[in-house]
């Protein structure tokens, strides 16, 4: 090595993968989470479809609902995105506000999943009730607990944003919110719409 | 030889799994006792002396790694073999059922084995069928398929003469057989753990010619016949 | 990122409890994981004793009903793995070493690698206080089967099993978080100059179990939660009266439960890989060849689970695919083994402590490995599934990496750690203790098994087969063997806790070794580098010609 080469890499950055690591975080948490949920996914796959009789206990999910939500998601990721463009661009007021719409579309969500569940446990349909059930509530609760914990860390990074600290956590919850959207995507048809 | 520590061996497949047993220890115990003994070798010749350096030998080419790679090559080819010699023996074992002279449901439960025979008509299931606990009789040189069941945890039939283990799973009934080829009398063990009651959960087999068995099936069906209930899966 | 850099915490709080510095946060992981190998030490005495003195009244536990010998059994095998392996091999190493090994000054996340730290003590809690409940602790194996562990109609308690699952739930969240960080701590924080393959092997195995525990758990967590609804919501995902599957649930546990045995292995071949270079002058034999094997082995291990349910009651003909698979597992370990002796060759060998153990550690591994081809086997394991023999496999395939060299580790990295030489013919006489009792313990086992003696059961008297001399002669010495490995951890902790108080001071670099950690003070400061590092080099350039000394740091100028 010549004496170039050192200079050169006295006083130079450390070496990375040319991600930011809060990214890179992200992206090995959600690949946890993928093995979790994909494995459940696999799971329920195999399973209704070697128990075509489940459709008779799947019609009674409020395809409604799910659909409602589905769009309530898709919006609320919308603005996840719309959230990252403004703090990118260093408008973070403007940034704030757009993860507070986001944070809005995960009340929204959990409201009628709320409906959802009373309006089905009022009528018999309890976990216990068969697999079908037992499978429902174990995929959609799992998956509204992840929508809490965005919430929460959403609200977190929406406070400190609005003073201009940590912009770059405006992308990270929202590759996670995105996951989460994703994530209800597969559960949706499979649920609700596979009867 | 260690077989010699096999427990007796009493089914016509007993002694292929024996056999399998010795050759793969034969094998890798070779590779162990060579690699142990290279490692000791090395670590004593190679001993800090003075005035002897260490080399420098990175092994960043391939032609040094051969070192390595080739007896990893080489293991493959033992591995491949092993699993060729070993394949037909599970196959014949597991996955094959020859025809069979007796059918017994063995059931496991919390810490019993039951085991249910079909009695005259052969047929499980039926009214003639009859139960008996704790001890399995089966006709010597006959090919006996079993249906496994468990009724609430999962057991394992295990019966170290006749190197049958098979696990009991509840909601499924799982078919196997055995051919038993030497008369006497031979325990059941329960290999799964199952409860506070898993030690204890042992049974007998009586391997018997077919006079004796005959006889013995009779007076179980004279005796169980009037208050048979009908047992079975559930 | 770390920005606690530039103000060092004060007061005894902020320094030692609520600490985010990683070689503070290692230390805690050390020490609970040493506090819980001492309970699961103490539970294999009372297995040893309880089977050759069935029925007898252990000294230091009293007598032993089968109802406790199963739950005996069951905390053995958990806290082993969870609570000794993974916090002491992964956590603890990992974290003290990976910032120190790559010039770092902390991890990426130093709050969240302190929450992951309370996180894993709570769960510590959660599974020590399920000895205390009504029911007592959990009782249905490591694995934790269902329907038996689905219910306690099945096993009794309803509170020990619950707390188990809860226990390890919180433990897994713990090493998601840890993992988290040591992957891009790794691949983002590297000194200027350090390329991924200048990284020591030590940091790459450690990434590679990290992202093989966080890509295998998920599963396992599912089916955590699953087992936890069917016991306290009455769903029937295990279930078969409820159209559920027991079977379902042994296979999300074995697709997390292969890949963690080498989440376990591969840290601990890591300790092994740093050592023999330093200890015989020499580059590693292979560098890049080693980490390649890892990978392959890495990937492989998510694809040999059903190895464990051969006889299950799976589908016969899955079996031959997954032992093809499992033999094959054994090519790439078999590479890192060779590429290790292969290193001693025409070396300059110092036989210190820290090269005993590890020299040890590949002594006894090599017949857990060899013997794995026996159970990987499909119709060798219809006898040899659930008896001693499996035992002893798995004590001989995980005792080199969880013991010997988390000890080789301590002897090596314990100046580091702590500023002081740990004394050597202490090490000497711990090392001859370990070696001996470790077999004298597991060797007569293989022999149990082949004499049929199934395992997880509480009186081999039972047993016709079982009920003579020679049975009893090998529990004797099985049981002689576990009292001498227990006594002989003695001269360790007396080793410890000397050395902590009046041990010789360390220099910095006390052995001469190439890498990062030993070119800043024994023990490093808050913020480890004075001025970051530069690396020229990768790290075993041990006898290099370049030099005319016997090593080369990473970070001197060329
Ligand atoms: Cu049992
Ligand atoms: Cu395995």
């Amino acid at each position: 090595m010549d004496d170039s080469t050192v200079a050169k890499l006295e006083g130079a950055n450390l070496e990375d993968l040319g991600i930011p690591t809060g990214r890179l975080a992200m992206w090995w948490f959600l690949a946890s989470e993928i093995s979790i949920f994909g494995g459940l996914v696999c799971i329920f796959v195999l399973l209704r479809w070697r128990h075509p009789e489940w459709a008779s206990e799947a019609v009674h999910t409020i395809n409604a609902a799910g659909a409602l939500n589905t769009v309530v998601l898709l919006t609320s990721s919308l603005s996840a995105v719309l959230a990252h463009q403004a703090a990118e661009d260093g408008r973070y007021r403007k940034a704030a506000r757009l993860l507070g719409a986001t944070f809005g579309g995960g009340v929204i969500f959990l409201c009628v999943k709320a409906y959802e569940y009373s309006h089905e446990i009022h009528a018999g349909f309890v976990p216990a009730r068969s697999m079908f059930w037992s499978f429902y509530y174990l995929m959609t609760g799992l998956h509204a607990l992840h929508v809490i914990g965005g919430m929460v860390a959403m609200f977190v990074i929406m406070l400190s944003v609005r003073k201009g600290l940590n912009p770059q956590r405006v992308e990270y919850v929202g590759i996670y919110w995105h996951f989460v959207d994703i994530v209800w995507i597969f559960l949706f048809p499979l649920l609700y719409l596979a009867s | 030889m260690f077989d010699s520590w096999l427990p007796e061996a009493a089914s016509s497949y007993a002694e292929k799994i024996d056999g399998l047993l010795v050759f793969i220890t034969v094998i890798v115990g070779a590779w162990f006792l060579a690699s142990e003994a290279l490692l000791v070798y090395l670590a004593l010749r190679y001993r800090r002396v003075e005035g002897r350096p260490a080399a420098y030998i990175p092994a960043n080419t391939l032609r040094v790694m051969a070192v390595v790679l080739v007896p990893c090559v080489v293991i493959l080819v033992f591995d491949l073999v092993i699993d060729a010699v070993a394949a037909p023996v599970w196959h014949e074992i597991k996955e094959t059922q020859p025809p069979h002279d007796a059918l017994i449901r063995v059931s496991g439960e919390q810490w019993a084995w039951r085991f249910f025979y079909p009695g005259p008509d052969g047929v499980l299931d039926s009214a003639d069928d009859f139960e008996v606990v704790n001890e399995m009789h089966v006709p010597v040189g006959a090919v006996v398929l079993f249906e496994l069941v468990a009724k609430d945890v999962l057991h394992s039939l295990w019966i170290p003469a006749l190197r049958l283990k098979q696990d009991a799973v509840p909601g499924r009934s799982i078919r196997g057989w055995f051919k038993a080829t030497r008369e006497g009398r031979y325990e059941i063990i329960c290999a799964e753990i199952c409860g506070f009651g898993h030690t204890l959960m042992k049974s007998g087999l009586v391997v018997e010619n077919q006079t004796a068995y005959r006889a013995w099936l009779d007076s179980q069906q004279g005796t169980q016949l009037a208050e048979a209930g009908h047992p079975g899966q559930r | 990122m770390a920005h606690s850099a530039h103000h060092p915490p004060v007061g005894f709080l902020g320094r030692y409890v609520f600490s985010t510095d990683h070689k503070v946060i290692a230390k805690q992981y050390l020490f609970t994981g040493i506090f819980m190998a001492l309970v699961g030490g103490f539970l294999a005495y009372v297995i040893r004793m309880q089977l050759t003195f069935p029925g007898e009244s252990i000294p230091g536990y009293g007598h032993v009903s089968f109802v406790h010998y199963n739950a005996v059994v069951t905390l053995h095998g958990t806290i082993m793995i969870f609570w000794v392996a993974m916090p002491v091999l992964l956590a603890a190493l990992a974290n003290f070493l990976i910032p120190l090994m790559i010039g770092a000054e902390d991890m990426a996340f130093p709050r969240l690698n302190m929450l992951s730290y309370w996180i894993f003590l709570l769960s510590t809690v959660v599974l020590l206080s399920s000895f205390f409940v009504p029911g007592g602790a959990a009782a249905g194996g490591w694995t934790s089967y269902p329907p038996l562990s689905g219910s306690a109609a099945f096993s009794g308690g309803q509170w020990g099993v619950s707390l188990w699952i809860l226990a390890v739930a919180l433990e897994f969240a713990a090493f998601l978080m840890g993992g988290i960080n040591f992957i891009t701590t790794a691949f983002n924080m590297r000194a200027p100059g350090m390329k991924l393959f200048d990284m020591p092997i030590m940091v790459w195995l450690q990434v590679v179990a990290a992202i093989v525990f966080m890509l295998s758990v998920g599963p396992l967590i599912a089916g955590a939660v699953m087992l936890l609804l069917d016991r306290l919501v009455g769903t029937g995902f295990f279930d078969p009266a409820a159209g559920g599957d027991p079977l379902l649930f042994q296979h999300l546990f074995w697709f997390f439960g292969h890949p963690e045995v080498y989440v376990v292995l591969l840290p601990g071949f890591g300790v092994i890989g740093e050592i023999l270079p330093v200890f015989s002058r020499k580059p590693i034999f292979g560098y890049r060849m080693i980490i390649y094997a890892t990978f392959v082995t890495g990937v492989m291990s998510f694809i040999v689970w059903a190895h464990h349910q051969f006889i299950a009651g799976i589908d016969p003909r899955l079996a031959t695919p997954f032992s093809i698979t499992t033999i094959l597992i054994s090519v790439p370990i078999a590479i890192m083994v060779f590429s290790y002796m292969a290193t001693l060759w025409r070396g300059s060998i110092e036989f210190k402590t820290p090269m005993l153990f590890a020299l040890g550690a590949l002594a006894v591994f090599l017949l857990g490995g060899v013997t794995g081809i026996h159970n990987g086997t499909p119709a060798a394991d219809i006898f040899l599934h659930d008896t001693y023999f499996v035992v002893a496999h798995f004590h001989y395939a995980l005792i080199p990496p969880v013991f010997f060299a988390f000890f080789a580790a301590m002897y090596y990295w314990f100046p580091k750690m702590f500023g002081r030489m740990l004394n050597e013919r202490l090490g000497v006489a711990h090392f001859v203790f370990t070696f001996f009792f470790m077999n004298l313990t597991f060797l007569p086992m293989f022999l149990l098994g082949f004499m049929g003696h199934q395992r997880r059961i509480a009186d081999p008297r039972v047993f016709d087969t079982l009920r003579n001399a020679q049975v009893e002669n090998l529990h004797w010495l099985a049981t002689i063997g576990a009292i001498g490995l227990l006594l002989g951890q003695i001269p360790f902790l007396v080793n410890l806790v000397m050395s902590l108080i009046r041990g010789e001071r360390a220099e910095a670099n006390p052995w001469r070794a190439n890498t990062l950690e030993w070119t800043v003070p024994s023990p490093p400061g808050h913020g480890n580098f004075e001025r970051q590092p530069v690396v020229y080099r990768g790290p075993y350039e041990y006898s290099s010609p370049e030099s005319s000394e016997d090593f080369l740091p990473q970070n001197a100028a060329p």
